[in-house]
């Protein structure tokens, strides 16, 4: 007997339930345990939530919650063919620069490849103590052979992390340009930012075969990009209205204008986003070694895998070495901005 | 100078708000700036000015604050878009202009200065002085050569690699009169363009912007709701209240015949002698000969400040004024008494007897 026969009887459902009712090709875990005859003491307080579920103990021609999940995933095997026809020639070229990068990182021998790094870390920030602490970093983990782990990590973020800027930029652009495609848009970053790093994961992996470099380089673009979007955004609707006043009596073009002051005097947000969007790449890019993505993130999960604690936690301590090599070259980078134009 | 209307207004309205052609209707049938927001919630602007601005002269607004007059500047180089009228620039409909057109006219024709001087700081003050020639595509060492000229011009030789937030207040505003000077355009608009410096510098630069007129002859309109400031700088005075024009005219003029109690309150409490100049008192000659019992003779744009000091406070003395070398009236200590008393006062005293 299921709690809410009763409900379909005084519906004068119940024909309509029985027509359907296949009985039972498969029997559930409370059947087997009403047959083991013990009779069930029922109380109000054991009344289920009227669930699929429940409701199809009842009557049969209501569907079961398994159902759903089988609809949903019916549905996207369906679309997914057509969309994978879209989307693979459309994010290629994202495997290929991954490929090309992390190839790149590991062709240069490490001798070449410390002084560029200073040489990046001197444009960035102009700052001596900076460019020792980044070395003193570096050579700890070149010490102790995360050397080649390192690299991939930053090969694959320097990629994401630009092709972040290189799209969000001007949707950011955009979005300050026109109401109506902000309102549409903060939205989905809301929904890019909020849900977990797993969750993106697993419509890619039905998309694209897990082998594929594209399929990390896309869930870490989808996750890093938001701030750098919102901050453009932002940075542009906060320029001085009276600065774009000038600029428009001067008779600037749009153009002129976007180049030559909104961009300019958005640009400390603009690098607050970056900032943040590196960050985000590097958290994203450890969770993505579940698929396949090379670096430091690989040595944490055979950390996890196979209880090897030290492995786990020196490559852990890379991460957050590399963390805060990127965070400070960044906001440094941001401060020279800043200092520039202090009003 | 000359008497050539550079800049005219005709009938020009300006409403904020929703549907500011329905609210105009009302506006037309005489509803006040308050009655117009509370019943329609629509703000006036302006209402029905007509003003003409003289080629070579500075003109200057007053008002207080929110009576009208950055919305009615703006509207010179369409800023801001009217309700209706007529705004015309050299005889040609400035609301004709397509957007080709209106941006040449705003690279070429008109140039602005602003209350907070709207600096670009992330350039240097050369190359914020030359932004003005720079949209038009001139190259940037044309450029920054013709700004280190204006720079020089306006007192901050050897400035122009600096920042402007390296400034203090004073000398940024000397940078946005070398921006708008650069752009070589026969017309300024100036909006409280002094407002937010410190009284010395403000009249520092008073000084200076007399000194450069006297020398350039632009077609200057400067707003102001300073009174000391608008007579200083004023070769034409519009007054603004609640959006529309309340008297206009020459200053000295309007300061010895105020048309309205509004104007009263503002002329009330400035120093007239230092203001008010003998042209605007004296007796004038008309064919009449020298009176031989004068004693000595004053300049036709002496103040009447001087001329107290000069008659040690006597005012049985008589003057002759000079203009150009030539006699050209007299002057009665006791016209000059009176003169100094504001209307209300004299207005009051009359009616008491
Ligand atoms: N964009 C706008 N929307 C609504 N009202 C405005 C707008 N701009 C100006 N106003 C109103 O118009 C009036 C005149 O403003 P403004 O020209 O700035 O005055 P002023 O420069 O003399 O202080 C004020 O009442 C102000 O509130
Ligand atoms: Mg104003």
């Amino acid at each position: 007997m299921a709690t809410y026969d009763g409900l379909f009887d005084a519906l004068g459902l119940r024909e309509w339930c029985d027509a359907s009712d296949t009985r039972k090709t498969t029997t559930s875990m409370a059947d087997l345990l009403a047959s083991t005859g013990k009779v069930e003491e029922t109380s109000i307080l054991d009344l289920p939530f009227p669930s699929l579920d429940a409701l199809n103990d009842a009557c049969a021609a209501v569907i079961e919650s398994r159902d759903v999940t089988k609809g949903v995933e019916n549905g996207f095997l369906a679309i997914k063919d057509t969309l994978r026809v879209v989307l693979d020639p459309l994010t290629q070229p994202l495997s290929w620069i991954l490929d090309g990068a992390l190839a790149t990182f590991e062709v240069i021998p490490w001798f070449f490849m410390f002084p560029l790094l200073a040489l990046v870390v001197w444009f960035a920030s102009k700052s001596l103590r900076l460019v020792g602490f980044v070395m003193v970093c570096l050579v700890f983990l070149a010490f102790v052979d995360l050397y080649d782990h390192a690299m991939q990590t930053l090969a694959i973020i320097f990629v994401c992390a630009f092709l972040c800027v290189v799209f969000g930029v001007p949707i950011g652009i955009a979005m300050s340009r026109n109401n109506r495609l902000q309102r549409a848009i903060i939205p989905v970053l809301d929904m890019l930012q909020t849900l977990p790093p797993f969750v993106y994961l697993i419509p890619l992996i039905f998309l694209f075969s897990v082998t594929e470099p594209k399929l990390y380089g896309i869930a870490i673009i989808l996750y890093a990009i938001v701030p750098v979007i919102r901050l453009t955004d932002l940075g542009i609707r906060l320029v001085d209205k009276d600065v774009i006043e000038a600029a428009d009596s001067f008779g600037m073009t749009d153009r002129q204008k976007l180049f030559g002051v909104q961009i300019p005097l958005a640009l400390p947000n603009i690098m607050a986003g970056v900032n943040q969007t590196i960050m985000m790449s590097l958290a994203m890019v450890v969770i993505a070694s579940l698929v396949s993505a090379p670096g430091l993130g690989v040595l944490v999960l055979r950390g996890i895998r196979n209880l090897e604690l030290g492995v786990g936690l020196v490559s852990g301590l890379g991460i957050v070495l590399l963390a805060i090599i990127l965070d400070r070259v960044t906001k440094a980078a941001l401060d020279r901005v800043n200092a520039a134009q202090k009003h | 100078m000359s008497d050539n209307v550079k800049v005219s207004i005709r009938n020009l309205y300006k409403i904020f708000g929703a549907n500011p052609q329905a609210a105009l209707k009302h506006v037309l049938d005489g509803m006040s700036k308050a009655d117009l927001l509370k019943t329609n919630g629509h703000v006036l602007g302006l209402r029905d000015i007509n003003a003409d601005m003289r080629e070579g002269e500075i003109t200057v607004i007053m008002g207080l604050s929110g009576s009208g007059k950055s919305t009615l500047i703006r509207h010179l180089n369409r800023l801001i878009e009217p309700t209706s009228g007529e705004v015309g620039v050299d005889g040609e409909d400035v609301l004709a202009y397509g957007e080709e057109k209106l941006r040449d006219m705003r690279r070429q024709v008109m140039s602005m200065v602003f209350q907070k001087f709207a600096l670009l700081p992330h350039r240097t003050v050369a190359e914020n002085a030359g932004t003005t020639l720079g949209v038009r595509g001139v190259s940037k060492r044309e450029y920054l050569a013709e700004a280190d000229k204006w720079l020089d011009r306006v007192g901050l030789h050897g400035f122009g690699n600096h920042y402007p937030h390296q400034l203090s207040g004073g000398m940024q505003q000397r940078v946005g009169i070398a921006r708008a000077l650069t752009s070589n355009s026969p017309i300024m608009l100036m909006d409280e363009a002094f407002s937010a410096l410190d009284p010395l510098i403000r009249t520092d630069m008073q000084d200076l912007l007399l000194e450069l007129q006297k020398e350039l002859h632009k077609t200057i309109i400067f707003i102001t709701h300073d009174l000391d400031e608008a007579l200083k700088l004023a070769d034409h005075l519009v007054i603004l209240k609640d959006g529309y024009v309340v008297q206009q005219g020459e200053p000295q003029h309007i300061l010895l015949n105020p048309n309205d109690p509004y104007i009263e309150d503002f002329v009330s409490d400035i120093n007239r002698a230092r203001v008010l100049r003998v042209r605007s008192i004296m007796t004038p000659l008309d064919g009449q000969p020298v009176p031989p019992d004068a004693h000595g003779e004053v300049g036709y744009d002496d103040t009447l400040e001087s001329m107290i000091a000069r008659s040690g406070g006597d005012t049985s003395h008589r003057y002759i004024v000079m203009r150009d070398g030539q006699p050209a009236g007299t002057l009665d200590m006791t016209n000059l008494v009176k003169a100094l008393v504001p209307r209300v006062a004299s207005e009051a005293a009359a009616r008491k007897y």
